[in-house]
């Protein structure tokens, strides 16, 4: 057994629901439905438990966490445990008074995700009429209010090239923080990974132009800057290594080692009716099987970067490689890296691929079981 | 063109930006967006000192001189600088 440090963060995925269709979602296609979202009193005990646990942060997340009635309660005790808290949102549907409620609750800040600098763009990739409206309103709301602002770009084939707009739209809305958060493929971006991968060349030119950028937007903007993985020769350390720093709590409770870890075969979660956070964190098997180096094969084991990216992202292993304890082919000593850089060619020239919208969170269980899936444009199987 | 922080600045925690004591890690920390930054002992009077409501960069540098004993010129370089990295890093602002 590998012994682990206290947790830093915990993502709080409030629910799934979301009023945007986002493709390159990276919440599962299996949508958890409403009727199974833990309540209010639960999440709070949760907030106990990560802070008695060594949290120091909390990112409210989804889905959309604006769809939860009681926001402000759990933002508030937060702030009481002494959870620095996050909101992570489409901000759509965030006008000014909820704003002020959750500032005078303790909400330090809030990270807008925006599709597109440009409006049309943007409302086309999130499937939601006027979306851009609204968040850079709501944008300027945040900044008035006082509250912290992180703008979110992810970014993609269809919206690469407009990364110089990103800085200006975030210097526009007075943000201190700009995240150039290449798509991560996995859930619903998984499998719009043909309609959304970028070319080497966009690649190239996006690298330039932050490049550029940078030394004039020091002290002004904070850039953090996600590379795109697959055409990365080393893997990133994903969760800043698996059960070494976050988190995530789905909407029904289940506690994850990263937000995409259901779909590994083998592991069991354990969830917060269970047992508290600090003991699942300790030693529950799904946390501990990719912990540390001693699950590593080779070349990991042996590697000088083992404790820099910690193997990599094991969803990616398996989504590539269809092993999730192998090396992460995005690394260049992996077997399959010769996969990677076959498949951005591939799908990065699919050329109009259409997208596969990200589809509403159900209402129950019973009705997510339709093995079709409702597009804003029609309805496409899976 | 990163802009120099001078004595005459007066610099204050970002927006967003909180100190606080880290009880399970026993150490104090920054906490900003979605970011941590630990600090030792040194940096942490640095932060008290020169973001102090009444305090200037410069006025922050008298003070830290006197309570380190220490040629005032010394300290002011590693002030100026830390400031300047924490200040591109998104934890104060000037």
């Amino acid at each position: 057994m590998t012994m682990s440090e206290p947790p830093y963060a915990i993502l709080a995925e409030l629910t799934h629901r979301c009023p945007l269709a986002c493709p390159y979602c990276s919440n599962p296609l299996a949508l958890e439905p409403r009727d199974r979202e833990l309540d209010t009193a639960t999440w709070k005990r949760i907030l106990d438990e990560a802070a008695e646990a060594g949290a120091l942060q909390v990112h409210f997340s989804g889905g959309e966490p604006c769809a939860r009635p009681d926001l402000e309660e759990l933002v508030e005790h937060a702030a009481r445990v002494g959870l620095y808290a996050n909101l992570i949102t489409s901000a759509v549907t965030l006008d000014r008074a909820r704003l002020d409620r959750l500032k005078a609750a303790g909400l330090p800040h809030v990270q807008i995700s925006f599709q597109d600098t440009r409006p049309g763009e943007n409302d086309r990739i999130a499937g939601f009429p006027r979306a851009f409206e609204r968040k850079r309103r709501a944008a300027h709301d945040v900044v008035d209010a006082g509250v912290a602002l992180t703008v979110n770009a992810v970014v993609h084939r269809h919206n690469i090239d407009h990364v110089d707009e990103f800085f200006d739209l975030a210097l526009d809305v007075r943000a201190g923080r700009i995240e150039i958060a290449n798509v991560q493929y996995y859930g619903w971006a998984l499998a719009n990974r043909a309609a959304l991968m970028p070319t080497r060349d966009q690649l190239v030119r996006m690298d330039a132009t932050i490049r550029a950028r940078l030394s004039e937007l020091k002290g002004r903007l904070v850039v953090d800057y996600v590379v795109p993985d697959y055409y990365a020769r080393r893997p990133k350390a994903c969760m800043g290594g698996w059960g070494r720093r976050f988190m995530n709590i789905t909407p029904s409770g289940k506690v994850l080692p990263c937000h995409a870890a259901e779909t590994i075969p083998g592991l069991t979660f354990e969830t917060v009716h269970d047992r508290p956070l600090g003991a699942i964190w300790r030693d529950s098997p799904a946390f501990e099987r990719f912990r540390g180096t001693d699950w590593m094969p080779l070349p990991c084991r042996d590697c000088d970067r083992r404790e820099v990216d910690w193997g990599g992202c094991r969803c990616q292993a398996l989504a590539i490689s269809g092993d999730a304890a192998a090396t992460d082919p995005v690394c260049e000593l992996a077997a399959d890296h010769a996969l990677v850089a076959e498949i951005a060619e591939r799908d990065s020239t699919a050329g109009d691929h259409p997208f596969t919208y990200r589809q509403r969170a159900p209402h129950n269980a019973t009705s997510t079981s339709r093995g079709m899936l409702e597009t804003a444009d029609g309805v496409t199987n899976v | 063109m990163t802009i120099a922080i001078t004595e005459q600045d007066r610099v204050r925690l970002a927006p967003g930006v909180v100190l606080r004591h880290d009880r399970t890690r026993d150490q104090w920390t920054l906490l900003g967006p979605e970011r941590v930054l630990v600090l030792d002992e040194v940096a942490l009077d640095v932060v008290r000192t020169c973001t102090a409501e009444d305090a200037t960069v410069g006025t922050g540098i008298d003070c830290l001189a006197a309570q380190f004993s220490a040629p005032r010129n010394e300290i002011a370089g590693d002030v100026l600088e830390l400031l300047r990295t924490m200040r591109e890093r998104g934890f104060i602002a000037s």
